[in-house]
């Protein structure tokens, strides 16, 4: 790759260095806070890499939920992935060897750039994005691992940090309610979380499961109001 | 009380979450690269993401308790000040940096 392609790729992805490096840090600072060894947070954003789901993570580790939980869980918090990989499927026909590589890396962050971007005149296709992804991994672990390193050394005591998961999904929830202007699936996973965290609290089932309980109403609530009707209109669509 | 995990159940959890956090990404390039993807994948992609983001953000707020002091005062604020600042700024950055120092605050004030 020479130095053009690779300056456009940093280029590209400037708004993600800014973006993973400050998320990436309380990312790191809440895994030293839960009790873990620093080098976890950079170990996760290696092998895991998924914004949302190391940060529900390390909240479930601290839970001590079970490996089935945990599993069940990151399925359903990185589902949206299911249907990324879909827009991309034409482009990554010729990236050639970058593409496991590409396909293990596809963040929210690093999708959106890449169904924005253009190759530069001449560049081979494959690595250029595998560049802008690389890119992409090597700011989120250098955040993590900023984080971590600062929790280690930061004199004061952290308590609180952890709300910044709370933030980044409210965050996210915010920036989803954007695009898709519609306020109901939102309002049932609120109420089946509020009816299973009140399950746990009156008893009726350990507080592990609550996580799990939620998703389960909220996905069967979903089905129901809306399963039927969504059938129909995309029949209508089709014989448009 | 469940007590929290230990390293070694960390990093098979760590393990088994990369691994199906791939699945999820390479699911439609192993399935749909010759056919089109059936109307279960549309339902899913426009109601399942923002469900379950609300979910979470109940769910990070689960251990409030409102009868005692500080009655999930600084969760609430903090949560409202995260939403307000993201509508404003559009800056995710801002918005959970912001929201989490506000929170810290609280936590220690009230």
């Amino acid at each position: 790759m020479n130095k053009a392609y690779f300056t456009s790729a940093v280029k590209t992805t400037l708004p993600v260095f800014f973006g993973y490096i400050a998320i990436g840090i309380p990312f790191g600072l809440i895994i030293v806070n839960a009790g873990y060894p620093a080098w976890v947070a950079p170990v996760m954003s290696a092998v895991m890499y998924a914004g949302a789901g190391q940060y529900i993570a390390v909240g479930l580790f601290a839970a001590g939920a079970s490996l089935g939980t945990i599993a069940l869980t990151e399925l359903l918090v990185n589902i949206r992935h299911i249907v990324y990989g879909l827009s991309l499927i034409t482009k990554f026909k010729n990236v050639g060897k970058w593409k496991p590589y590409l396909i293990f890396a596809l963040t929210d962050e690093t999708y959106s750039i890449l169904t924005g971007c253009d190759v530069p005149e001449g560049a081979d296709a494959g690595k250029y994005y595998g560049t802008i992804a690389l890119l992409d991994q090597a700011y989120w672990i250098a955040g993590s691992a900023i984080g971590a390193a600062a929790g280690k050394l930061i004199p004061f005591s952290l308590t609180g940090v952890d709300f910044a998961l709370t933030a980044l999904f409210a965050v996210l929830l915010i920036e989803q309610l954007e695009k898709s202007r519609d306020f109901l699936p939102p309002v049932i996973g609120a109420a089946a979380a509020v009816a299973a965290v009140l399950l746990a609290r009156f008893g009726v089932m350990p507080s592990g499961n609550i996580l799990i309980a939620a998703l389960a109403f909220g996905i069967a609530a979903l089905i129901l109001i809306r399963g039927r009707s969504f059938g129909k209109t995309s029949d209508a669509e089709v014989r448009k | 009380m469940n007590s929290q995990l230990t390293l070694a159940a960390v990093l098979s959890a760590v393990f088994v979450s990369a691994l199906v956090i791939l699945a999820t990404r390479a699911f439609p390039f192993l399935l749909f690269s010759r056919r089109n993807p059936p109307r279960i994948i549309c339902f899913i992609e426009k109601y399942i993401p923002p469900m379950v983001m609300a979910i979470l953000v109940v769910y990070c707020l689960k251990d409030i308790r409102f009868e005692s002091k500080p009655w999930g005062l600084p969760s609430f604020t903090a949560l409202a000040f995260t939403t307000v600042l993201h509508l404003w700024r559009r800056n995710p950055m801002i918005s959970i940096f912001g929201g989490t120092i506000v929170y810290m605050i609280l936590s220690r004030m009230l």
